[in-house]
């Protein structure tokens, strides 16, 4: 006879976290062990983890392609403290045989660079020591980040403890208007729940509007989940997912569905076609305006940045070259650039991106975080102000405690580097 | 355990990056990581902060960055535990971890003020105002995580784990 006691309905994240802890069911508040299949970190996260490793005395990891470390905050290092912990890692990386490794020339930022190397797909459980690892949610993956000592013992064992979240249901309707993007709608969203509004909670998207979300969009969406509280994203894995997984990882992984009856503690419903282009004003992401207002406030900008685990991929790069093509980056604004990974280089090199970029008085780098987090390619001064395509506008984030970024799209970014004052693509002088 | 300690009181999302600013992440050393504790949000705080002082907050504490260097800095500038309306997960994750006693109290959290003297009772949850009297009951960690903090961190309990096998 079967087990006669109803199942419990679950959401997409609970089925991944349930079935990677061996457990027919799980619910939210329940504390699980669950095994991992990929533990990620950087060169600022992994030297604390190294440490931490070796005072558990063991001798091997869990698996060694299981383990991914990309050095991608200060690299190509910028000082001899960095380079320093970065062969701290590489002795690590060469002791215990870890496979997937990225050094300076293949490396790429994290979060852009694992979807393209394959190492996730939908229905994995990722975790890594880097917030921002809930950009795999986009692929319908679990992913989350987790701190160093977390990372170490998941190196060791293979396991890491969960609580099982509740969580939020976002309904996607409608479609995008022009120029609008993945990154706006997540700002919107962002604006309305606030900085805590899915703390310790997974945002789950649905419905008819997702079909117009790219999965370059969904990435650039998920990745910002940590930016409302969020422990994770998630997104049904859809064609576009699934082929580029089977593409990627040889494998499309195990699709989860939501039951139809899985229980959300708050359900958001948005109409794509009222997103406006967003931009999220000093110093926290929930500060949104749509960018008439932003743009009606004349605010005079020193630095754009495009690029980072949020939008520095080869459609953000495209956004960027169409906007900047014909143009001249105004003369008291400096514009930095840089693509998220090699293959995304070498894409603005095949497809004449980078000529446009450089012809308009871009400065294109190596891909990097560099800015975004204040790291270095572009810190900002007392008083100065960016706008910036990365997804953090705390106080200090990209310099000194008394600088202000600004958080936009790629086409909000590239816009505001022609004019020198924030403002959309529609503000531009044809 | 007893803990007693004067209050540095801040407001709602403390980041980690203003916990500690990611120009110092060049080194995991806690000692550096201590000298530049909350440097852009309280310029003061690595001169005034006493051994056993105690950080009070807002909502959101800690929120931002996974960089276990937040909570490992507050540790080495000598705060015994941080109260807060509420933690972001990352950081409560990592203080646990590592641990730094993090206890959630928002009526506490509220009501404390700058400088006042506290005493905290970490096996109770009990907080109490020593400047005003008053008491307050943080809310207790699930099992397991108990089962952590007793063992002093995630280390411990993993070795456990380990040789278990």
């Amino acid at each position: 006879m079967l087990d006669n006691k109803a199942a419990k309905p679950m959401t997409m994240s609970q089925k991944i976290l349930a079935r990677h802890a061996g457990l027919p069911q799980v619910e939210a508040g329940e504390l699980i062990q669950c095994k991992v299949d990929m533990a990620l970190g950087n060169d600022v996260t992994t030297p604390p983890a190294i440490k931490e490793f070796r005072r558990l005395g063991t001798t091997k990891v869990f698996d060694q392609k299981k383990i991914a470390i990309v050095p991608d905050h200060f690299t190509p290092n910028k000082d001899i403290a960095t380079a320093t912990q970065v062969k701290m890692i590489r002795e690590f990386v060469r002791e215990f045989g870890i496979v997937n490794f990225f050094e300076v020339g293949e490396m790429g930022v994290e979060h852009a660079l694992l979807p393209e190397k394959g190492l996730v797909k939908p229905g994995d459980l990722v975790i890594g020591a880097d917030s921002h690892t809930c950009t795999y949610g986009a692929l319908g993956a679990f992913s989350t980040g987790i701190g160093s000592t977390d990372l170490a013992a998941a190196w060791a064992t293979g396991i890491a403890w969960f609580k099982v979240p509740e969580a939020i249901k976002v309904i996607l309707k409608g479609k995008l208007n022009p120029h609008v993007r993945g990154k706006d709608v997540m700002l919107h969203l962002i604006g309305i729940i606030g900085v805590d509004g899915a703390l310790y909670q997974s945002i789950e998207f649905f419905g008819e509007g997702l079909d117009c979300l790219t999965l370059e969009d969904r990435l650039s969406m998920a990745n910002m989940a940590i930016e409302a509280g969020g422990k994770n994203a998630i997104f049904p894995a859809g064609a576009e997912a699934c082929a580029y997984a089977k593409e990627r990882a040889g494998s499309c992984g195990i699709v989860e569905v939501a039951d139809p009856d899985a229980v959300y503690v708050r359900e958001i419903v948005i109409d794509l076609a009222d997103v406006p282009l967003t931009v999220a004003f000093p110093h926290l992401p929930e500060n949104t305006h749509d960018i008439e207002d932003a743009f009606a406030q004349k605010i005079s900008i020193d630095q754009v940045v495009i690029g980072s685990c949020t939008n520095g991929r080869i459609e953000d790069m495209r956004v960027a070259a169409e906007l900047l093509k014909g143009h001249k980056i105004h003369p008291r604004v400096r514009a930095i650039i840089i693509p998220a990974t090699q293959e995304v280089w070498l894409k603005c090199v095949n497809e004449g991106l980078m000529n446009i970029f450089v012809e308009a008085g871009a400065a294109v780098s190596t891909p990097t975080c560099g800015p975004c987090l204040g790291g270095h390619m572009g810190i900002l001064a007392e008083g100065e102000r960016a706008v910036a395509t990365t997804n953090r506008n705390f106080v200090g984030r990209m310099g000194h405690p008394k600088s202000e970024v600004y958080l936009a799209s790629p086409a909000v970014a590239a816009a505001s580097a022609i004019s020198g004052i924030i403002c959309g693509p529609q503000h531009l002088q044809k | 355990m007893l803990l007693k300690g004067n209050v540095h009181k801040y407001g709602d999302h403390v980041d980690t990056d203003v916990i500690i600013p990611a120009r110092y992440l060049t080194s995991s050393e806690p000692t550096f990581l201590a000298a530049h504790c909350m440097e852009d949000i309280d310029e003061g705080f690595v001169n005034k902060v006493k051994k056993g002082d105690i950080i009070v907050a807002g909502r959101n504490f800690g929120c931002g960055s996974s960089r276990e260097h937040a909570p490992i800095a507050i540790v080495a500038a000598g705060v015994s535990c941080v109260i807060a309306e509420s933690f972001a997960r990352i950081f409560f994750r990592n203080a646990i971890n590592i641990g730094l006693p993090v206890l959630e109290c928002p009526a506490a959290a509220k009501a404390i003020k700058n400088g006042d003297e506290l005493g905290v009772d970490l096996a109770t949850g009990t907080v109490t105002n020593l400047s005003t009297k008053e008491t307050w009951q943080a809310s207790a960690f699930p099992g397991f995580m108990q089962e952590l903090i007793d063992m002093g961190g995630l280390v411990n309990y993993t070795k456990k784990q380990l040789s278990s096998k």
